[in-house]
């Protein structure tokens, strides 16, 4: 049983860095400008695909593709930022969630035009495969990569916010962007720069997400919840937080299916609610 | 002064943000039919004060009464129905309601119709001329038909008032009513502030101290969240520490 | 649509607003071309019904996101709830149509005021995940509980007797259209009164400006719960028709795509203006006719342009574009 609990737990975390990588972007985005992007699943989407079209038509290896990932979506989504989004700062949350919903739409569409409905596979290098025995029990090695990643990731990022000059700003405009405006800040470069990161971090999450949930047209509709929940539960504009919620709503997750498959998602939808009415800002949120 | 006249009387109210006090052990009563205008620099808590009495921010301590009832721990809307009501200082009106809707809308909340969703709205006919005489006793009646957002700024300045007034408030207090409003126009508001009915007891903050010294039967000073001086505009005129409260802010600004 | 000229206007206001609520002959055409399939589109009845019962669907909606402002992604709980009432107590022996649809409304409307309590404490992106998170859990919920609700096969062996034990639920849809338009038509007529009336005042008031209303007086809270209540219950008649005239309920009515889409035909059409949700449906469903026969990604990608293209240019609807062009070649 403990053996179980154990396995569950590594899984679940695993999973919650999966989720992490996917919603950390939203997050802060949404902090800094408000901006309700429900597309933000669909840049992970487009990193899955730049992942298997890499390693499939230009044969490079996972290692190299993980990072054409990054950089595909970070691209992608700058300029989708700059010509369609940066009109919708001040629609109202409404004509948000629509805009971005139509683009997940889109995007699932061109996805399914270009690459059919089938589940892609992605080959792992070999160093990947298998698992690692430990205290009795199997580790599975991707996953312990995936942490792994997950957590040099919130180590940089963590960094980058507290020592860098752009870090700085970042901050600056989260807790309150009348008064970093007014300090001569350039919130709308800084914003754009933190939309690519964030969308890039997506997009760096759906290729790591392939060999643990394959990938799909429905990708950026099936994480949209997954990620609207941590970005909620976390609080928004706080690392932290997504990275608490992710690792919460992993670990929640797994053990759900595993321990009470028949009950599905009902408890984390319970907890879901639960939190959002005792702290509506989310459990790390400020405003 | 006896208790019994002053409508409004608020105790040793405080208030802190953090480590900031932003009101400090204020105690102020309004006698029925006041004047009053709330001073004080930049920062000194005024809009906070009267948050606290209408009640958007709770008080960390002290007391507010409304015609001798306590009204501390009643929710913003229950004390406008008891007769406090307040204006904003940055509009905060209905954009896309005509003003006549917003103000048959506050008539109605008054009443307790607001809630009867059987009854066509022209059906209050009561409640829809009463508002359109108020709107005619500011001014606003050949406006009142038009959508809020595309009024002049100085009737929307109006129309604040106008909201107020139809909730037939006890006391008024009025967040610098005529702010961003040009001076000779200001002028003419107050001149409506002031025609106001003697059973409506008003308490204003403004910073223009001609206008004050001009409208105000009694000046409450607010400096760093407490009350420096209460006295009357002469009094107020001449005292030592008020001047060096202004200058030094002067010789900053 | 209404012919107000607020400048050129009356200077009794008693008579602008009469004229505000008038009927005009855009809307009493509109009815008239909703009788239309039974007499030139007989193949189009169970289409027609379909129409229907997401316009029905789409009002309860509107009167919460287009006239108080509440953005719900999870309203497919009310319909669900409602379907799955009506399925249930025809399959245990009760298939009145009527009483049926009643009941099932006042269940949905009862969970509705319950939930209102919920709803109202928070605002922005809480609460559209509460909204949806309450969606998700009624979803999981009616999978777990499949000895009562069938789960993912769908409920079996409801039984509906004829409306008024005359009239048959016909293969054609004849019954069934009749009875879902009688019943939108109704719903229509009370939303009508509900958004006229001072109530309907209240809640544009707090769409516009909820930090003011306290200010004047309102506890606004409660024209949510109210309206939230009234809205659900419309919400629960939709789900319930469409369980007495498809004869089919499954966990579909309780879909995160169902509270998706519903929001995606009243943006369509427009909110706030109730026929925006009627035409915003039809619209909807249409397109989705033809284009899904052809490929199911034509459909998603064509909503998708569409969407966009309404938040974009047309940020009133289809409808308030339409009535925008018409209003500005009347001048």
């Amino acid at each position: 049983m403990t053996g179980q609990i154990a396995i569950v737990l590594f899984d679940g975390f695993a999973f919650g860095m999966l989720l992490f990588l996917l919603s950390v972007g939203l997050s802060v985005t949404l902090g800094l400008m408000g901006f309700i992007n429900l597309a933000h699943g669909a840049f992970g989407m487009l990193g899955g695909y730049v992942t298997i079209l890499a390693m499939r038509q230009l044969g490079l290896p996972f290692l190299v593709a993980l990072p054409l990932a990054f950089i595909a979506a970070a691209l992608v989504s700058v300029v989708l930022e700059r010509t369609l989004f940066r009109r919708l700062y001040r629609a109202g949350e409404l004509n948000q969630v629509l805009f971005t919903i139509g683009l997940v739409f889109v995007a699932t569409a061109a996805a399914t035009f270009l690459f059919g409905t089938v589940q892609q596979v992605v080959i792992l290098p070999s160093w990947l495969r298998g698992s690692v025995q430990f205290a009795g029990l199997n580790f599975t090695t991707y996953r312990i990569f995936l942490i792994v990643v997950a957590l040099l990731v919130t180590a940089l990022l963590v960094f980058g916010l507290e020592r860098t000059r752009l870090g700085a700003q970042i901050r600056a405009a989260v807790d309150n962007q009348r008064v970093a405006q007014g300090l001569g800040l350039n919130v709308e470069r800084v914003f754009a720069i933190t939309f690519a990161l964030g969308s890039g971090l997506a997009g760096l999450g759906g290729a790591l997400a392939i060999d643990i949930v394959g990938l799909s047209p429905s990708f950026a509709f099936h994480f949209l919840v997954y990620v609207l929940i941590v970005v909620s539960v976390g609080g928004l504009g706080s690392i932290t937080g997504s990275f608490v919620g992710a690792a919460l709503l992993g670990i929640g997750d797994v053990a759900g299916k595993y321990f009470m498959p028949e009950f599905g998602g009902f408890f984390i939808y319970l907890f879901l609610v639960a939190i959002l009415l005792v702290r509506p800002l989310g459990l790390f949120g400020k405003r | 002064m006896s208790p019994m006249t002053d409508v409004l009387v608020t105790e040793g109210l405080n208030k802190s943000f953090g480590k900031l006090e932003v009101t400090r052990n204020v105690s102020i009563a309004l006698p029925q039919g006041a004047r009053h205008a709330l001073i004080g620099p930049n920062g000194a808590g005024k809009t906070t004060l009267i948050n606290l009495i209408t009640g958007q921010i709770r008080p960390d301590s002290g007391r507010i009464a409304l015609d001798g009832e306590e009204v501390t721990g009643l929710a913003p809307y229950a004390r406008v129905k008891r007769g406090l009501t307040r204006t904003f200082q940055i509009n905060t009106l209905f954009p896309d309601l005509a003003p006549i809707e917003a103000v048959t809308l506050a008539v109605c909340e008054r009443d307790g119709k607001a809630g009867q969703f059987w009854r066509r709205l022209p059906a209050h006919a009561d409640a829809i001329d009463e508002a359109f005489a108020i709107l005619t006793q500011l001014g606003l009646a050949d406006v009142a038909m038009r959508t809020t957002r595309h009024l002049p700024y100085g009737q929307q300045r109006l129309l604040e008032i106008a909201l107020a007034l139809a909730t037939r408030p006890r006391v008024l207090l009025l967040d610098e009513p005529a702010a961003g409003v040009p001076k000779d126009e200001s002028a003419a508001l107050f001149a409506v502030i002031s025609a106001l009915p003697q059973d409506i007891s008003v308490l204003f903050i403004e910073h223009d101290m001609d206008i004050v010294f001009k409208f105000a039967s009694r000046i409450i000073v607010l400096v760093s969240g407490a009350v420096l001086l209460e006295a009357d505009p002469e009094t107020v005129r001449n005292d030592p520490r008020v001047r060096e409260v202004y200058l030094g802010q002067g010789h900053h600004g | 649509m209404s012919a107000t000229d607020p400048t050129t206007g009356t200077t009794d206001p008693k008579i602008w607003m009469r004229r505000q609520g008038r009927w005009s002959a855009f809307e009493i055409l509109a009815w008239l071309a909703a009788l239309t399939p039974f007499f030139l589109f007989p193949t189009y009845l169970p289409l027609a019904n379909q129409i229907a019962i997401a316009a029905l669907f789409a009002i309860s909606v509107d009167l919460i996101l287009g006239y108080a402002g509440i953005v719900t992604l999870g309203h497919a709980m009310f319909f669900g709830l409602g379907a799955y009432f009506a399925g249930i107590i025809s399959v245990y022996g009760w298939g009145e149509p009527i009483t049926g649809l009643l009941m099932a409304g006042a269940f949905a409307g009862l969970i509705g005021f319950i939930a209102s309590f919920l709803i109202t404490r928070v605002q922005h992106l809480a609460l559209i995940m509460v909204t949806l998170g309450l969606g998700f859990l009624t979803l999981e919920l009616a999978n777990a509980m499949s000895w009562l609700t069938g789960g993912t096969d769908g409920l079996r062996g409801m039984n509906r007797w004829p409306v008024f034990g005359q009239f048959r639920f016909d293969l054609w849809g004849y019954t069934s259209y009749t009875y879902s338009l009688i019943v939108l038509f109704i719903c229509f007529l009370l939303s009508r009164r509900l958004v006229n009336s001072s109530f309907g005042l209240a809640l544009r008031g707090v769409r516009e400006n909820v930090k003011r209303m306290p200010a004047i007086g309102s506890d606004h809270k409660w024209h949510l719960r109210k309206i939230y209540t009234i809205s659900a219950a419309i919400a629960g008649l939709a789900g319930a028709l469409m369980a007495q005239t498809t004869n089919v309920v499954t966990l579909d009515a309780l879909s995160f795509q169902r509270s998706a889409d519903v929001v995606v035909m009243l943006i369509l059409g427009g909110t706030g203006r109730l026929y925006g949700a009627i035409l915003g449906a039809f619209i909807f469903l249409m397109a989705r006719d033809q284009l899904a026969g052809v490929n199911p990604q034509y459909w998603y990608f064509g909503i998708g342009i569409l969407l966009m293209l309404v938040v974009l240019f047309m940020p009133k609807g289809i409808l308030g574009f339409l009535s925008g062009l018409v209003s500005r070649r009347g001048k």
